[in-house]
């Protein structure tokens, strides 16, 4: 996915004058070619990523689209008083595209992972939030919030399902329970719901949650797996489904530090995020 | 003190206008003569031009105490004099922070310190971009450089010369003091350094167009 977003934004740069890339070393050798031939339009900051949300904030203050990019951890949890004040107080906005997500760096530890970003957005509001399941739903999403002035988070990751999906329809046949899997969570949602009857539905794009899709789609019980924190999506299920009578399961990332390296496979069985594992908590669920 | 125009008279009675705020009083009054320096001789920007994208911009950092910032805004005709009574108030647009989206000429909300200089560091390389003439300044007060985020944008605005002039009008109220003074924490800018109630010397210091240029406006000490 990160390859297509360079590829995606180097166009970008080329193609709209008020595209400006701000980096924090993070990317930057890929951008390399960009950065020569767009010198006032793609700017590494280096490592400062309070800085890179600032510059992104003034970038927009003058009438120019900032796309900014890091790790999860250093564009969104390091500097989310920046993305308070210097992107939504003064009214503007900017495109955040990060990599790492809960622990595609799992080798990396917690340092290097985000598993509460998507949660950190929701206490702001107003953010249009992405999460690609499959590289080639990139550059669609990348191009849409390229050509607007909103808020928008984009959440790349190496996890990704088999082939690109249009959100917010059934896949399959089934006519049970609504499973929403987001981003890369579908294949192994599939994987773990294949002959079980559940209406599983995909979507890339969380927030805002497509709370009238929800409704319609849910008959009196949501299944929600999504690739951050288990529960970030309870409150707007909630909101969606306010008045009628349903059950829900939120499945997740666990909020424990696991104090463990290996690799993402491993942090996705350690989650229940695995087949087997979301397997065992949706048939308990539908048993009860 | 040199007086080009009559209508810095009018200030005290402007400023006596806003109430409500006293805790803030020596922060605001530090600011009084470099803001009123700015808009009255400096930038390039009137109650006209407050969208024009070829206006020079001034960015408050600091936000504290913007008694001096209102009474300003109100004299050159920014905003009504009228909104000067009852600052903080429910129907106000005026806060004990500046809020850019109520106020016709601010360009930042501001308050959270350390937030100024990275924004004026974006807004001058959005404007380089375009290739549009306005200059950028960003105000900051001396307790303000505490916060390190100012550090990441005086470390790059000095690796990329950005056209950038950073005023930190020093009152003296850092907790901790800044021994050996407030120039050497700007490696790589010009500087210059100001008595900060003479109008004549904040003119020449922010007529000096290095990229980046420091002024350090030197005033009465907070806790004298």
């Amino acid at each position: 996915m990160r390859d297509v977003f360079v590829a995606t934004t180097t166009a970008l740069l080329e193609e709209d004058p008020r595209t400006a890339l701000v980096l924090a070393d993070i990317s930057a050798d890929a951008f390399a070619p960009a950065l020569r031939r767009h010198p006032d339009r793609v700017l590494n900051v280096g490592i400062r990523e309070q800085l890179m949300a600032g510059v992104g904030g003034g970038l927009a203050l003058t009438g120019m689209r900032p796309i900014l990019h890091s790790y999860a951890p250093f564009l969104v949890d390091r500097s989310y008083e920046q993305l308070k004040l210097d992107l939504g107080h003064q009214d503007v906005g900017a495109v955040l595209v990060s990599i790492g997500a809960s622990y595609d760096a799992s080798t990396g530890g917690r340092t290097h992972q985000s598993p509460g970003d998507v949660a950190l957005f929701d206490t702001l509001g107003g953010w249009t939030v992405h999460v690609p399941g499959h590289r080639d739903e990139v550059p669609a999403l990348l191009r849409a919030a390229a050509g607007h002035d909103g808020r928008v988070y984009i959440r790349l990751s190496t996890r990704e399902n088999r082939e690109p999906h249009p959100t917010m329809r059934p896949i399959g046949s089934g006519r049970g329970p609504l499973v929403l899997a987001v981003g890369p969570m579908l294949d192994p949602v599939l994987a773990a719901t294949r002959d079980l009857d559940v209406t599983v539905v995909y979507t890339n794009t969380p927030r805002p949650l497509d709370a009238e899709g929800l409704r319609a789609l849910a008959g009196d019980a949501v299944i929600v797996v999504e690739p951050y924190l288990a529960g970030t999506s309870a409150a707007l299920v909630a909101e969606a489904m306010s008045g009628r009578s349903y059950r829900s399961l939120h499945l997740g990332v666990g909020r424990g530090e696991l104090r463990r390296y290996g690799d993402p496979a491993d942090h996705e069985r350690a989650h229940g995020l695995d087949p087997a594992g979301l397997r065992e908590s949706i048939t308990r669920f539908l048993k009860v | 003190m040199t007086v080009t125009s009559t209508s810095v008279h009018r200030l005290p009675a402007l400023l006596s206008r806003i109430t409500g705020d006293e805790k803030h009083a020596p922060s605001a009054h530090s600011t009084l003569d470099v803001l009123w320096t700015l808009y009255d001789r400096v930038l390039n920007i009137s109650p006209e031009t407050v969208d024009d994208p070829a206006r020079d911009r001034f960015l408050l950092s600091k936000g504290h105490g913007p008694a001096a910032y209102y009474a300003v805004l109100a004299a050159k005709g920014f905003i009504p004099e009228e909104w000067l009574d009852g600052v903080a108030g429910w129907d106000s647009p005026l806060g004990h922070h500046p809020d850019a989206t109520l106020i016709p000429g601010v360009e930042i909300g501001s308050g959270s310190l350390g937030h100024g200089l990275g924004l004026a560091a974006g807004v001058a390389l959005g404007l380089r971009a375009q290739g549009l003439p306005g200059r950028t300044f960003v105000l900051l007060g001396d307790a303000e450089l505490d916060e390190g985020s100012n550090h990441e944008a005086i470390a790059y605005a000095a690796a990329a010369r950005l056209p950038i002039t950073a005023i930190v009008v020093d009152n003296q109220s850092a907790t901790h003091g800044w021994p050996g003074g407030i120039a050497i924490r700007f490696p790589g800018w010009g500087v210059s350094l100001v008595n900060g109630r003479d109008h004549d010397e904040i003119e020449h210091a922010l007529r000096i167009d290095d990229r980046p240029h420091l002024v350090v406006a030197r005033t009465e000490p907070k806790w004298s």
